[in-house]
């Protein structure tokens, strides 16, 4: 009824293999698109920009990025923090050092140091799995932070040891610093985050994505059919840990604009991603976006319920917040481990047929 | 040793050609079990090459060692009249040789299709930008592997599953995607380890009917473990009999029947 593949037939492998092969995906693609770049814009104010418009973008290119690497390669990775940390701070002295270079550039190669720098500390990952290679990133996210926070050359020796988003502008339009319009730090962070989810999706339905897969799902049985183990789990480091980079360079630089590395970077961000992920849909794009809208959006409904509406305490609501979060982290690992999308795609079976079951 | 070059006719006329593999003293040794004692054979283009023996005789270590996943401990392997260094699995299949498993070894996570299309890997070369962008050498590649993996689908006939979750399926249907995907490689020489355990008589008769078609179709070398005797008797050209590592007969199915030691093996021997 609302979701009917009917009649919708393929002549060619290209058109199997689209990124929406079904019709009506396609066209609710198209006009999502067209909303967030031609009619968001002109409707956005600060306080949409800055409370959920803006996170919800960045977090979604982190989440994106970090499901490349857990949710398909099958590498756990607690050291999302640190590697945003790498985005921000590379892309930081960028823009210092190269005030003239468009920050599209910036952002571009702060991503690329950060895949330089995930691929270092992907490498105990041929011999280490699971748990251990969980503490070995952990080990990362620490390192990084301690890192930026001691070495003054990272923060360009500023007393306070925080770093500060100079005023860039591209094409004219001022997109960093606090006077910068919401429309268009929006734009900047949508763009980014639409040619990450192209990427990404492009990545996962080709040669890539199948050896990342195979990797994951039976290691010894993807190297016996001529998968190099080494180099399909750096691949993922590298592509995943460019998205986190680009991800933590649009944090600092578009989102805060002004950054200190262990409050922000902590441990509890790289928490936040994976979450994201798992509530989101472990192996999927589209879970990627679901997770990250969900945990950006679940405190500021909170707030707008608990506190406004119902008039409970601040500190009330922020401890609730915690407490949903963790049973919803219990419940989506017991009952539904492919999370959001997996729901997403089962109402989808069901709607195809909707209202008649057989 | 028959020469490299000349071959044999089976019975039912195939004509077999030159060696492709050939395991010259292969010994394996873990710490100080000694799991094949200096073994030697060979396998001809186009033949169907049995490895039989009872329940630890060194069959899967045997195709371990062919596969790359072991390696021996002393002796050679040659492979197309080159001796073949030491090398990781994934350049073992680079070279040509695909492989199937007792426990089936299937991507769960991913649809039958793209279990089949890992098959093509090796053959696929186009850059990571290339693929990112979805244009030009990748997706022309991807369209030219597609049809040979949709080819290898129509074969085994599981075109009706191509989009289903490999998790879901029944166990013999399972092995026939195995079957596909080690098919998909096209490969030079095509190693199943008991490709038929578990199965009814009727999923046998099938199996045993595609393992044929592939090597009449296709022209592959195939190396296969099974213990079910009267398959193997139909359906090999020359048989290996190993037992507690050793070879103790080598040759056509007829041959190995009456021999007096593969009757010893598998029958018991009376000890005084």
């Amino acid at each position: 009824m609302f979701y009917r593949e009917a009649g919708d037939f393929k002549t060619s492998y290209q058109q199997d293999n689209q990124t929406f092969p079904i019709r009506f995906d396609r066209y609710r693609y198209y006009i999502v698109l067209a909303v967030a770049f031609g009619i968001i814009p002109f409707l956005i104010n600060d306080y949409w920009a800055n409370a959920i418009m803006l996170p919800f973008l960045i977090y979604a290119i982190a989440a994106i990025g970090l499901n490349i690497l857990t949710g398909y390669c099958g590498q756990v990775s607690l050291g999302t923090g640190g590697f945003m940390a790498v985005g921000a701070y590379a892309c930081y002295k960028l823009m210092t050092a190269f005030p003239e270079v468009s920050m599209f550039v910036h952002v571009l190669l702060a991503g690329g140091i950060t895949a330089i720098v995930g691929v270092l500390f992907g490498l105990p990952s041929l011999r280490i799995k699971g748990f251990y290679l969980a503490v070995a990133t952990l080990a990362a996210q620490f390192f990084l932070v301690w890192l930026f926070n001691r070495v003054p050359w990272f923060y360009n020796y500023s007393a306070s040891g925080q770093i500060n988003a100079p005023e860039r502008d591209v094409f004219g339009i001022i997109i960093t610093g606090p006077n910068a319009p919401a429309w268009a730090t929006y734009l900047f962070c949508l763009i980014f985050l639409t040619l990450c989810a192209v990427i990404a999706r492009n990545l996962t339905r080709g040669t890539v994505g199948r050896k990342w897969m195979a990797i994951r799902d039976m290691d010894i049985a993807a190297e016996i059919i001529g998968v190099n183990p080494l180099k399909a789990k750096l691949t993922a480091f590298a592509v995943s840990s460019f998205f986190i980079g680009v991800s933590g360079a649009l944090f600092f630089a578009i989102y805060l604009g002004a950054v200190e590395v262990g409050e922000v970077f902590g441990i509890t961000k790289s928490f936040l991603v994976l979450f994201m992920v798992i509530i989101g849909g472990l192996g999927s794009i589209f879970g990627s976006f679901a997770g990250a809208a969900f945990l950006v959006l679940l405190p500021v409904v909170l707030k707008v319920v608990g506190a406004d509406m119902l008039g409970w305490p601040t500190d009330i609501v922020a401890h609730l917040q915690l407490v949903i979060v963790g049973a919803l982290i219990i419940v989506f690992l017991i009952l539904e481990p492919h999370g959001l999308a997996q729901l997403w795609r089962v109402a989808k079976e069901k709607l195809r047929l909707w209202p008649f079951p057989h | 040793m028959l020469d490299a070059s000349e071959g044999y006719t089976t019975e039912d006329g195939r004509k077999i050609g030159g060696v492709v593999m050939e395991m010259k003293n292969i010994t394996l040794r873990f710490g100080g079990v000694v799991a094949i004692k200096d073994i030697s054979f060979d396998i001809r283009e186009g033949e169907i090459r049995a490895i039989i023996g009872p329940n630890g005789a060194g069959k899967s270590s045997m195709l371990n060692v062919i596969s790359g996943f072991y390696i021996p401990s002393e002796g050679e392997v040659w492979f197309h009249g080159s001796k073949r260094p030491q090398m990781r699995p994934y350049e073992v299949a680079r070279q040509g040789i695909a492989r199937t498993f007792q426990n089936i070894a299937l991507f769960e996570g991913m649809s039958v299709l793209d279990n089949v299309m890992t098959g093509r890997l090796t053959n696929m070369k186009s850059g990571l930008i290339s693929q990112a962008l979805w244009k030009g050498k990748a997706e022309a590649e991807e369209v030219a592997n597609r049809e040979i993996a949709e080819k290898i689908i129509d074969f085994l006939e599981i075109q009706h599953i191509r989009k289903t979750p490999v998790a879901r399926l029944p166990y013999g249907l399972k092995k026939r995607v195995e079957l596909a995907r080690a098919l998909a490689a096209e490969p030079k020489l095509l190693l199943l380890d008991e490709p038929m355990a578990g199965m009814n008589v009727e999923e046998k008769e099938d199996m045993s009917r595609f393992i044929l078609d592939v090597n009449d179709e296709f022209g592959t070398t195939i190396a296969l473990i099974e213990h079910d005797m009267g398959v193997v008797m139909d359906l090999s050209d020359r048989v290996v009999v190993m037992d507690y590592g050793k070879k103790i007969g080598d040759g056509t199915p007829d041959e190995v029947r009456n021999n007096q030691d593969v009757i010893d093996a598998y029958l018991g021997v009376a000890h005084d």
